[in-house]
């Protein structure tokens, strides 16, 4: 649950630059003044350093599908506040503040697409959503975009980015991770392929369950990704953490995860492995 | 029982008590009777138990499902089951002691049993790590659970730990993989499988223990996506605020089982099950035998779909399309 956590940045010079917003970003990774347009046209990868931007979910919708093929799922689910939490605010609020920042109902994105022609069923998380927090929605529209891979024998692609469970839904938010992890379970059976793309950063309950359960695990460069958050295990081991640890290049090591892709190549890396776990399913000429 | 750790709201009981003791070791002593003042205080302090017991707000639950005297994994296997034989190891890193395992029988026929396991004073609990498992403990349950698979017999897990341990070398080992496995296989599995959450449901570390065909807990036994102290942390950015956070996360077994995610739970005596081992082991069997019977008259198939079914329509969310 590190979502709660702002990013410690070195104050640079280049902070007090005066940088037009809304026409040039600067990377978090070189500092470099970028030009938006060229940015998005990079796939918000920075041409400089190689620094992978946090991006909406509809940007890996671009890179994963063939162009106008995606057809959303269910984006009439909303979370029905099942305790009625309040915090320091309510969750009720704080629902609806994120689905004003990020026009979306809940942290995932769903639908049916096809990739290079082959049916597949995507679903994308959003971290600006509460941090890309798992609660029943997410949930729920994993499960529902799994059983349409299932029942339409269609690979099943995940591309994850959360703090992990939210935690303002209880124990059904840890339930999630049952529910999202059976239906997997289901799809393993039936033979059926699931990727699971981890990236910045895959924390807590969503690690712990569907992202890291493909068939081939693939992380961004530099992603955080681990079950625990750093602060919390500095906290536990009282001693600072290695450099790089928990970061994907630290889990490809360990063997957690097959491959570390550029968002640049991912496109093409899921393209050719699936034609290794997918095979066509129009017949092949009889021999004669 | 003077020296017994003992909770804040048990202070009154615990003085109670104290009376009791002394006034048995003056009636030793000098040989008078004490039968009136003795029942007397002995209808008094069923009286503070029960009231105190009925009446517990969400963070004294959190404090009876940690409290240092209540039985754990091992205290109820020797008091349910007969025929233990504990079975070690992940067969891949090391012997995790946070989780136990092994067979065992009930009632006659042999069970696999895996629980997590806390230990009673300091020396035990460095090695069982307080009950949190690294990732081999997981994998030595998925272990288990597999040969359970492998003979057809019922699979009966102990829920009871602050959750997953965060240290470096449970990251570096893939803790996540190993919790996901298990939420994954144990979908999978054809055999009957039982949860029992028998003190603190802790997030995670919990949950890999239990996805299961029912979900059981004592009365006082706790469940949660995160502790009372960590989410105040967080969202009240002070873990003081804990008695906020657990009235807020219903992590009660009366808030589960109105939740949906406990089918049944198991009454305590009076005083809690640290008051009367016995007499909690005792109802848990009747309970466990009753579900495991409920169960075994279903066909593995079905069995396995109502449990995918259980998990799905797990959550609240609404459709507005
Ligand atoms: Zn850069």
């Amino acid at each position: 649950m590190a979502w709660f956590r702002k990013p410690k940045k070195p104050l640079t010079s280049d902070d007090r630059r005066d940088v037009p917003s809304d026409v040039f970003e600067k990377c978090e990774g070189c500092g470099e003044i970028l030009y938006r347009e060229k940015l998005s046209r990079n796939l918000h990868v920075c041409p400089e350093c190689g620094h992978h931007f946090i991006v909406p979910a509809d940007v890996y919708v671009r890179i994963l599908t063939d162009e106008g093929s995606f057809e959303e799922m269910d984006p009439g689910l909303r979370s029905a506040d099942p305790l009625d939490f309040t915090d320091l605010k309510p969750y009720r609020d704080r629902v609806r503040a994120a689905e004003k920042k990020t026009s979306r109902g809940d942290a995932l994105l769903s639908g049916r697409a096809t990739l290079e022609g082959v049916p597949i069923a995507l679903a994308v998380m959003d971290f600006a959503f509460i941090g890309g927090s798992m609660g029943s929605v997410v949930g729920e529209k994993i499960a529902r975009a799994g059983r349409v891979a299932l029942s339409e024998e269609r690979p099943f692609l995940i591309v994850s980015a959360s703090g992990g469970a939210r935690m303002m839904e209880g124990i059904y938010s840890l339930m999630q991770m049952a529910k999202t992890s059976a239906v997997l379970a289901e799809l393993h059976e039936a033979g059926i392929p699931f990727f699971s793309i981890l990236t910045h950063p895959t924390t807590g309950g969503v690690t712990a369950s569907f992202a890291m359960l493909g068939d081939v695990n693939i992380a961004e460069p530099r992603a955080l990704i681990g079950f625990a958050g750093p602060r919390v295990i500095e906290e536990t081991i009282k001693q600072e953490l290695p450099d790089g640890f928990q970061r994907s290049e630290f889990l490809l090591e360990h063997g957690m995860v097959d491959r570390v892709a550029d968002r640049r190549e991912l496109r093409e890396l899921v393209v050719r492995l699936l034609r290794h776990m997918w095979a066509p399913t129009t017949p092949e000429p009889a021999e004669r | 029982m003077a020296s017994m750790p003992h909770l804040e709201f048990e202070r009154d009981m615990v003085e109670v008590q104290e009376q009791i003791e002394k006034l048995l070791d003056v009636a030793e002593r000098k040989g008078i009777d004490v039968s009136g003042e003795l029942s007397e205080l002995r209808r008094k302090l069923e009286s503070l138990r029960a009231s105190t017991y009925r009446n517990l707000e969400p963070m004294q639950q959190v404090q009876v499902a940690r409290h240092p005297r209540r039985p754990y994994t091992l205290d109820y296997l020797d008091r349910i089951f007969e025929d233990f034989i504990e079975l070690h190891g992940d067969r891949s890193f090391r012997d995790d002691a946070a989780v136990v395992g092994g067979w065992a029988s009930v009632n006659g026929d042999s069970v696999m049993v895996i629980g997590h396991q806390k230990g009673r004073d300091m020396k035990e609990n460095l090695h069982r790590n307080f009950g949190m498992p690294h990732p081999e403990g997981y994998r030595k349950a998925l272990r288990l659970m597999r040969m359970a698979e492998k003979f057809g017999r019922p699979v009966i897990t102990f829920i009871d730990t602050p959750g997953a341990y965060p240290g470096i070398g449970a990251e570096k080992r893939g803790q996540a993989e190993a919790i996901a496995m298990n939420l994954r296989e144990m979908a999978r599995l054809r055999i009957p499988l039982i949860s029992v959450v028998i003190g603190e449901g802790g997030s995670g570390g919990a949950l890999a223990l239990g996805v299961t065909d029912r979900i059981l807990m004592l009365e006082h036994a706790v469940y949660s996506v995160i502790s009372p102290e960590g989410c105040a942390a967080i969202l009240w950015r002070s873990a003081e605020h804990r008695g906020k956070a657990a009235d807020a996360l219903k992590l009660t077994s009366s808030d589960l089982l109105r939740l949906g995610v406990a089918d049944d739970v198991i009454e305590e005596p009076a005083g809690g099950a640290h008051s009367d081992w016995d007499a909690t082991a005792a109802s848990l069997r009747q309970a466990i035998l009753r579900h495991l019977g409920e169960l075994r008259s279903m066909d593995s198939e079905t069995r396995r779909r109502a449990r995918w079914a259980k998990y799905g329509q797990m959550g609240a969310w609404s459709d507005n399309d």
